[in-house]
């Protein structure tokens, strides 16, 4: 009887539905354009991973980071690393998604992925993943975030070759890595 | 006339507000989960297109409509530069991380912070390959800088104006939806279809069951 109250009290599986993909994008879009009326720039994420890779770095090899290409210009002239809009932008990110995730209930400590592959074999999936993207968002100066949305909304050309190419490469390579996902 | 470009520190207080409904939309949208961003690409869930073409309408729009009653200036917005090259090489390789890792910079960050440890290890990964990036750069930075980095439209490069392109675009949008629904509804239909016995052994199944349960 305890037993049936109690369960009655916490249903299993109370995650909330996902908002209709219309909806979410509409809403998505009107965060982006104030972003746009606002700041006069668009949103982003690489960016400001970038700025927090080379900080960590620097802390064991300064010398290389200040004078490297890619990295050197985020302390060029006293610049600090952080002193960035995109980097608040994404502790943002970090905040809602938490806040989202806790009063939807889909907060939950695992790893994910396709029914076939073992935790362990995700993981390191996952970091070769991550490490393909880093390369290929510092080489096109963005991602789905900085380039195909921001620079899709204003028609940037660039950004318009850079989300077809992004597609171009994923359905190319989803049939060779299907056993990750099906 | 917008943008506003308020002073730094509100600028960067309006940062974190606008980062939190973004995050909260991405999670909202089920963009924390790599199994249905990456469902993506096996043509089984078409929300990243949905959402992400929905976004792109929605923003275009309102800039062009503010923009043709004079309250922007879309001289003053930053529009990224465009070098060809790279942005097809790196988007190509983009893509790649995508299909492998499952998420892409923005996605996994809110993954991350709902607890997907494999989130945490693609933003991990990711740190590498901007290091990676920065160690080949003097190798791929001259291919990296190479196209020009004008403030280059889809307009100025269809030579049409700028509102018959934004039309162009919610056609195509409408066009995309259309055909993501039905490629949906189609999948549906083929795993149900797979997933089935043949009808003549699940008749037989029904009947011996209970036989064989005896």
């Amino acid at each position: 009887m305890t037993q049936a109250l109690v369960h009655d009290a916490r249903p299993e599986s109370p995650e909330r539905p996902h908002w209709n993909p219309y909806l979410a994008g509409f809403a998505l879009g009107l965060v982006l354009l104030a972003t746009f009326l606002v700041m006069g720039r668009g949103l982003g994420a690489s960016g400001a991973m970038a700025r927090a890779t080379a900080r960590a770095v620097e802390t064991v090899a300064p010398t290389w980071v200040h004078e490297n290409g890619a990295l050197g210009s985020y302390f060029a002239n006293g610049a600090r690393w952080w002193d960035d809009w995109l980097v608040f932008e994404v502790v943002g990110v970090a905040l809602g998604g938490l806040a989202a995730g806790l009063t939807s209930r889909r907060f939950r400590l695992k790893v994910e992925g396709g029914p076939r592959i073992k935790p362990t074999s995700r993981l390191a999936f996952a970091f070769a993943g991550g490490l393909i993207s880093g390369f290929g968002a510092r080489l096109a100066l963005g991602c789905t975030s900085g380039q195909a949305l921001t620079g899709g909304a204003t028609l940037a050309l660039g950004s318009w070759a850079f989300m077809f190419a992004v597609f171009g490469g994923a359905y190319g390579v989803a049939y060779f890595v299907r056993r990750l996902w099906t | 006339m917008m943008p506003l470009r308020p002073d730094t520190w509100v600028g960067y207080a309006f940062a974190i507000v606008a980062g939190f409904a973004f995050g909260f939309v991405l999670e909202r949208a089920g963009f924390g989960s790599s199994r249905k961003l990456a469902a993506q690409f096996y043509l089984r869930d078409m929300t990243v297109l949905k959402v992400m073409f929905t976004a792109i309408v929605t923003a275009m729009l309102g800039l062009t409509l503010l923009t043709s009653l004079g309250l922007v200036d879309f001289a003053a917005i930053f529009v990224n530069p465009t070098y060809l090259g790279p942005q097809i090489v790196g988007g190509l390789i983009f893509g790649v991380g995508f299909a492998v890792g499952g998420y892409c910079p923005g996605t996994s960050i809110v993954a991350a912070v709902t607890g997907k440890m494999d989130a945490v290890s693609f933003l991990l990964g990711f740190g590498g390959g901007v290091l990676v990036f920065a160690g080949a750069y003097p190798l791929v930075g001259g291919f990296a800088q190479s196209g020009g980095g004008e403030r280059e439209l889809l307009s100025d490069w269809l030579h049409l104006p700028m509102g018959v392109v934004a039309l162009l675009v919610v056609v195509m949008a409408l066009g995309m939806f259309a055909g993501a629904e039905w490629v949906e509804r189609w999948m549906r239909r083929r795993d149900a279809r797979a997933s089935e016995p043949p009808a003549e052994s699940t008749h037989d199944d029904q009947a011996h069951a209970p036989a064989a349960a005896e």
